[in-house]
């Protein structure tokens, strides 16, 4: 019994167990027609999403994909579905025909491209001079999980990181501009 | 290793099915939807990639949300002021550049 729940809780099995629920949530979103029920599974998606960052050691990240991406900007996109009311007509949202071959053949490729990229990745070159997994838990549980994003964004990256914010002001201008105005 | 190829191939997997959201869909928002999910496949891979090879993945993470977070509040302000002109976001009726 012990090894069942050891089995239960180790990172493979939850790790399978979030790659699950985060494609099929995937997948119901793209296919469900009302929009608020696609939104609800992106939600799902990005929530199970969260669960991989922790198995992956990036907790910082997994808290603000749960704050930022499911709490905030998901309810955005849920407050502008509900603001023009949409998901009340019956006409179909999926491109029939010739579109959806289309999609299927560019999909397929796309498929086909990634997967031969990914397929032995951890026989690259790349990782045979990799920190590897024990420097980046010695940096961890030295600076802990925030310090050890934070550090790096104040100093190496602090010019990009003012960029983002010169980003974010102009994108709160622009949206400001763009839905106030009457057409 | 641990579950770095699984992780890269489950990002692929969310990618392409967020391609084929965007070619299939008609809704406006839902693409814009599918176009945020190819966002998070990337970001699942620079996590399963910091891992190994430092912590600098993880912050480009960090500045992929920025400017999705950026790019929502703009997209759906744009998407608001089509459906004022048009009554709909079905891209059916945005031909302006039909030929």
């Amino acid at each position: 019994m012990a090894n069942f729940f050891d089995f239960l809780f180790s990172a493979e099995f939850l790790f399978y167990v979030f790659s699950g629920m985060a494609v099929g949530s995937a997948i119901a979103m793209v296919t469900r027609k009302s929009p608020v029920a696609s939104l609800l599974y992106m939600v799902a998606t990005l929530a199970s999403l969260a669960g991989i960052y922790v198995l992956f050691e990036a907790h910082f990240l997994a808290a603000i994909q749960i704050i930022v991406y499911a709490g905030a900007i998901m309810v955005l996109f849920l407050f502008v579905i509900m603001l023009l009311n949409l998901g009340h007509d019956y006409q179909k949202d999926l491109k029939g025909g010739v579109w959806a071959v289309i999609a299927f053949v560019v999909a397929g490729a796309m498929a086909g491209v990634l997967g031969r990229q990914f397929w032995d990745a951890e026989s690259a070159a790349i990782y045979q001079n990799a920190q590897g997994e024990a420097a980046i838990d010695a940096l961890l549980s030295s600076q802990g999980a925030v310090g050890a994003i934070a550090h790096p964004l104040y100093t190496d990256y602090v010019v990009a990181f003012e960029l983002t914010g010169i980003l974010l002001l102009v994108a709160i201008v622009g949206a400001l501009a763009l839905a106030k105005r009457r057409v | 290793m641990f579950l770095l190829t699984e992780a890269l191939i489950v990002s692929a997997v969310l990618f392409v099915v967020g391609t084929f959201g965007v070619l299939v869909r008609r809704n406006a928002i839902i693409m814009f939807l599918c176009i945020e999910l190819q966002l998070n496949a990337v970001n699942l891979s620079f996590v399963a990639f910091s891992r190994y090879l430092g912590i600098e993945g993880q912050l480009f993470v960090f500045f992929v949300m920025t400017v999705a977070a950026a790019e929502a509040a703009v997209g759906l302000a744009i998407i608001i002021s089509i459906f004022r002109h048009y009554e709909t976001v079905s891209v059916n009726n945005f031909n302006l550049l039909k030929w």
